[in-house]
């Protein structure tokens, strides 16, 4: 009850600030949605659109995080394991990784074209340069120490992979996993710039160039809740898989 | 420990190690000879960085000598085994298994498979010697340092290696979780008796410990003198009150403290050069 209660009060006091705000006169009228405005637009929206490009912004997301992981988890272990590899090819990762994806839209566009690849493609660029750095630093850290305990008590190299590097790998996966999320979620309405039709950053910006402030409102939040769901899910599969960490669950 | 001379399970002939650093090529350890007995006890004290370090990773197999050799039974060290286990300084339990997952982890092992009731067997057994039979389940994060210390040696000792290498195994444990580990250590060892090498800083440990004492100097490590320690076992606390472990302990003190200072000179000499 009273962990609700917790839970619910900033909420709460967010809502209250944004009336305050609304009814202040401080702001013209026409630029701020009160909260049950946008809540009502959200009631008529769900008979709507709004479960379609719920749906398909989720969608891109998932695959973009998928491929970026997929494709991070081997990158980002060679490169945290081996230490000569990443002198060389930690500069290139780090000059990438400061591209905005913004930035590369019109060379997607050109090369991709204007189709749900492109998109994946955006969002796949933000998960796997934020995944693959979380993951190699993850794994750099790894005390060589296991290791060595392992060889000491008979291990092969083969049983050193399964049964020290997995284990202790998991932990930086679904670190990387969830930075990867929260990154292509960032990302999401920058990829739905390109000619998208449906998703909540489409929704969002068809609702710009028509003033429809209240939509604007309801596409940021739904883009929050639908990340913050998710982030929640991760760590409570996080708490799961590796409760002997530290640091999860503290 | 006996009269008769039996056959070094360990011997070092000349050893020499060298490794390659940025200010150019270290010496860690000099022309050091030395054997261990069956069943022997031999502690190596010295400076801190000295390379005694250097000197039980190459009889763990870690490390190769550059000049000189080091024998097992006869035969040259090739890569580490389950027939040396190896407490370090750091312990090393694996964080990811329960107390009684990492006492097992060896035995789960295809260098040292067992049937299950086995296994079951040896675990239980470790578990209550080492009294850790009630946090089967525990992770090591809930543990304290005594506990994962005792964790790392039932692991150790769960594959029923030979000899055990010990590399200041109790250095980061409060007086009285060391001297109780101490005498747990004796009494297990009185039970199996095993071939032991000890490094450690604390000259009355090596006294309590072991059979044989080898001081060595400041690095480059070499042999300053190899002292055999008089006393019987089984031994207990007691033995710290006699006056003749006063004396042996004030002689070994002293050779300690000169190669200390020799390090420290070494060290204000060449800052650029950290221990090894």
């Amino acid at each position: 009850m009273r962990r609700t209660a917790l839970i619910l009060a900033p909420w709460l006091l967010l809502i209250l600030l944004w009336y305050a705000v609304a009814y202040s006169g401080l702001v013209n009228p026409s630029l701020m949605p009160t909260p049950h405005q946008v809540a009502l637009r959200m009631h008529e929206l769900l008979g709507g659109r709004l479960p379609r490009d719920i749906w398909m912004s989720t969608q891109r997301v998932f695959l973009g995080v998928a491929l970026g992981i997929l494709l991070a988890v081997p990158v980002g272990f060679l490169l945290g394991w081996y230490r000569e590899v990443r002198r060389f090819v930690d500069p290139l990762i780090n000059f990438f990784r400061a591209l905005p994806p913004i930035a590369l839209i019109p060379l997607v566009v050109i090369y991709f074209g204007i189709g749900e690849p492109a998109k994946v493609i955006i969002l796949f660029y933000a998960a796997f340069f934020a995944g693959v750095i979380v993951m190699y630093e993850g794994i750099a850290q790894i005390s060589p120490i296991f290791v060595r305990v392992a060889r000491t008590l008979g291990a092969t190299d083969m049983e050193i992979f399964r049964k020290v590097i997995v284990p202790l790998t998991v932990p930086h996966i679904l670190t990387a996993l969830r930075v990867a999320l929260g990154v292509a979620w960032a990302t999401l309405v920058a990829s739905e710039l390109i000619a998208a039709q449906q998703g909540l950053g489409a929704l969002i910006q068809n609702a710009g160039s028509f003033f429809q402030l209240d939509i604007i409102y309801v596409g940021i939040i739904c883009i929050g809740f639908i990340a913050l769901a998710m982030d929640l899910a991760l760590r409570t599969a996080s708490r799961r898989l590796v409760a002997w960490q530290d640091r999860i669950g503290a | 420990m006996s009269a008769a001379a039996p056959a070094p399970r360990i011997a070092f002939d000349r050893v020499s190690v060298r490794f390659a650093t940025a200010h150019g090529p270290l010496q860690v350890v000099e022309d050091v000879s030395f054997t261990v007995a069956d069943r022997e006890f031999v502690s190596i004290i010295g400076p801190s960085g000295c390379g005694k370090t250097t000197m039980m990773n190459i009889v763990a197999g870690f490390v190769a000598p550059t000049a000189g050799s080091v024998t097992l039974d006869g035969k040259p060290v090739g890569g580490p085994g389950p027939e040396r286990g190896v407490i370090f300084q750091e312990y090393g339990v694996f964080p990811w298994l329960t107390v009684e997952e990492n006492i097992a982890f060896g035995l789960n092992l295809a260098a040292n498979r067992m049937s299950a009731a086995e296994k079951r067997e040896v675990v239980q057994r470790y578990m209550r010697l080492m009294g850790l039979a009630d946090f089967a389940r525990a992770y090591p994060k809930t543990l304290s340092g005594g506990m994962r210390q005792r964790l790392a040696i039932a692991r150790a000792y769960a594959v029923r290696p030979q000899f055990l290498l010990m590399d200041e195994p109790f250095g980061a444990l409060d007086a009285q979780t060391r001297s109780h580990m101490q005498d747990l250590l004796l009494e297990v060892l009185a039970a199996e008796g095993k071939t032991v090498m000890l490094i450690t800083h604390s000259v009355e440990e090596a006294i309590y410990l072991s059979s044989k004492i080898i001081v060595v100097t400041a690095r480059p490590s070499r042999i300053r003198s190899v002292i055999a320690v008089p006393f019987p076992y089984p031994r207990d606390e007691s033995l710290h009150e006699r006056p003749e472990f006063g004396e042996l302990r004030s002689h070994i003190r002293d050779l300690v403290m000169k190669e200390y200072a020799a390090q420290q000179r070494q060290v204000s000499a060449d800052p650029a050069r950290r221990p090894g």
